[in-house]
């Protein structure tokens, strides 16, 4: 303890910083207490790399003695595998972004938040996108990098830019998702159980394991409708070494889908997510 | 600085009973003063503190905070504020340290400014020792602390503290007492509630009492005790005495003049507890009790406290309303009230 000091005397500075410089600080400094977090806690980061990786290695090796051209073009089993597990490393990612949010909320640290002058709560939002839309590029590249170790390939420069533009979209409109659960949910129980059972369905009813044409019909649907489809044929098209926009990726029961098309409709999807989430996040913040 | 006017808020409403927490509660603090909102768990304290920092909306009134309207312009009254909560959220882990850096950036404080800031509030609240380990690790004491240092990073005009001494060790709340009081004496307006009588009788220069979400008696301390007039007196005829005896001597007493209120507490052995104009009467009584053959076995008197105050005010002690509420209450609805 000391005496009274001048430091206790209450500010009267009135000058006001851009409001760029204020919302790129306290987003900064947000994003920065998750990867602090992480990095003293990183067993979200090791599972997140490890269950994919268990995936690519136990699941590629299933059928490695399939009969030749059993898949559409040729392509080996671990090859094909490859897309459909960095599609989903990077979906399970985006899927947690909202359980810190959750935390926050039922521990009232979001309260603190509240308090303070924010030039804008999307900062809070915004903080949560930024963390794990890194989070799940660099564990979707810890898996490609162990898929071409594997001997599954490389996309190349121009692949390599689709596969992370590819992602990119399929996360925000991830993290939308979750972020928007957890504003929605009472509490981070619920929260984990919705992880928990929209995660396998959603790959299962996709084409990261199997083709289309391997699929019964109503499942053939359901695959062609799942947004992680979208994802994983382009990429799968970028590994196979076509980086054309304009390419063929996807032979759904309605019709041919170009990657053009997916990306599009990826975009589409989060743009659409974050629209609809608006008004909830509002009402949460405000 | 602070003009709350006519607020109402009522909680709930769809799945059990409504709750009316405020009702039409009017407050008005000056700039510089050291304040306290005395009430009971319950009584509408922590409700009022969340609407004047902007955490909470209410049904009805104004909240001003140093003339910005905090409904029309809650970010510019954010500004001015610093509160302290009363259940301290804080992460676990993150330092001491990184949580005030975090802190300082919500408040947009520059980088070396902000160093510098924590530095003084490090060394201002005795938190050298410990500021670097996680909050994880910290007791109760520490985590009131820290949770100060944040609400003072940015130097606001007032300062909102929600019972910042509950279940404190005496050396943390000589600690928080000694800040408040230096920063009231260097201009800061402090605003805290407490449900302990000593904390307000020792530090606020004015206090409002509330109950039922509304304002009941406000006033600096002393003009409230001295309003109640007479001393306080407690009278014991036999260390145990019965209820019978009691009755007799209350009696008595009633038909003494200068001497209201005469109360027998069955708690206390039967003992009676009046009120009674001037000393003299002490003498008066001192004799007619003696003319009955009755004996004096202690006979105490005090001036009047708060606590009278309170009672005079509702009816009761401050002690018999904390436990008339402590049943009533539903934590885990209240938890949910207040999570966004």
């Amino acid at each position: 303890m000391t005496s009274a000091t001048p430091s206790l005397a209450p500010s009267t500075a009135t000058n006001e910083p851009s409001a760029l410089a204020e919302i790129t600080q306290e987003t900064l400094a947000l994003t920065g207490r998750l990867f602090v977090q992480l990095q003293r806690r990183p067993s979200t980061l090791v599972a997140g790399v490890l269950q994919p990786l268990i995936w690519l290695i136990l699941f590629g090796a299933l059928f490695a003695n399939a009969p030749a051209g059993l898949l559409p073009g040729g392509m080996s089993y671990g090859r094909f595998l490859g897309a459909g597990v960095i599609v989903f490393t990077a979906f399970s990612a985006a899927l947690n972004a909202g359980l810190p949010v959750m935390f926050d909320r039922e521990f009232g640290f979001l309260n603190r938040l509240l308090v303070a002058p924010l030039r804008s709560r999307s900062s809070i939002v915004l903080a949560s996108v930024l963390y794990i839309t890194a989070l799940s590029l660099v564990q979707s590249l810890a898996i490609m990098a162990t898929a071409a170790a594997l001997g599954y390939g490389w996309p190349g420069a121009a692949g390599l830019l689709l596969v992370l533009v590819t992602l990119l979209l399929l996360v925000f409109a991830v993290t939308a998702l979750s972020l928007g659960l957890a504003f929605a949910l009472p509490g981070h129980i619920e929260l984990i159980a919705v992880i928990f059972v929209a995660n396998l369905p959603l790959l299962f009813a996709s084409t990261a394991l199997a083709p289309l044409s391997f699929m019964p019909t109503w499942l053939g649907w359901l695959a062609a409708l799942n947004p992680l489809t979208f994802a994983i044929e382009p990429i799968r098209a970028a590994y196979a070494g076509s980086v054309s926009l304009q390419a063929v990726v996807l032979e759904a029961p309605y019709g041919q889908l170009t990657a053009g098309v997916c990306l599009a409709i990826l975009a589409g999807l989060a743009l659409g997510l974050f629209l609809l989430i608006r008004p909830l996040l509002d009402r949460k913040l405000s | 600085m602070i003009e709350l006017q006519h607020l109402s808020k009522r909680y709930g409403g769809r799945k059990g009973q409504a709750v009316q927490a405020l009702n039409d509660l009017s407050l008005s603090v000056q700039a510089g003063c050291l304040y306290g909102l005395l009430g009971p768990n319950g009584a509408g304290k922590t409700t009022t503190l969340r609407i004047l920092c902007t955490l909470l909306a209410p049904d009805a009134g104004s909240v001003r905070v140093g003339g910005v309207d905090a409904l029309a312009d809650p970010r510019a009254v954010r500004r001015l504020l610093g509160f302290v909560a009363q259940e301290v959220a804080i992460d676990k882990i993150l330092t001491g340290r990184e949580l005030l850096r975090l802190q300082a950036a919500l408040y947009h404080l520059p980088a070396a400014e902000r160093d510098q800031r924590i530095d003084e509030l490090v060394e201002l609240l005795g938190m050298g020792a410990w500021i670097d380990r996680r909050c994880g690790s910290y007791s109760g004491g520490m985590r009131r602390r820290l949770d100060l240092a944040a609400g003072l990073l940015h130097r606001p005009r007032v300062l909102v503290l929600d019972e910042p001494t509950v279940g404190l060790d005496i050396e943390s709340r000589a600690a928080i007492w000694g800040v408040l009081r230096q920063l009231r004496d260097s201009g800061t307006t402090v605003l805290l509630s407490s449900h302990y009588l000593e904390e307000v009788d020792a530090l606020a220069d004015r206090l409002a009492i509330i109950e039922g979400g509304t304002v009941i008696a406000e006033g600096a301390p002393r003009e409230l005790k001295a309003a109640l007039g007479g001393d306080r007196v407690t009278l014991r005829v036999r260390e145990f005495s019965d209820e019978p005896e009691a009755l007799k001597v209350q009696q008595l007493l009633q038909g003494c003049e200068g001497v209201r209120q005469v109360v027998v507490n069955r708690a206390q052995g039967y003992s009676l507890n009046l009120v009674v104009e001037h000393d003299g009467v002490i003498e008066q009584l001192r004799r007619q009790l003696a003319e009955a053959q009755l004996p004096v076995f202690a006979l105490a008197q005090s001036r009047p406290s708060l606590d009278d105050v309170y009672l005079q005010a509702t009816g009761r002690t401050l002690m018999d309303a904390e436990l008339a509420v402590a049943g009533s209450r539903d934590a885990k609805a209240e938890r949910k009230q207040q999570m966004r």
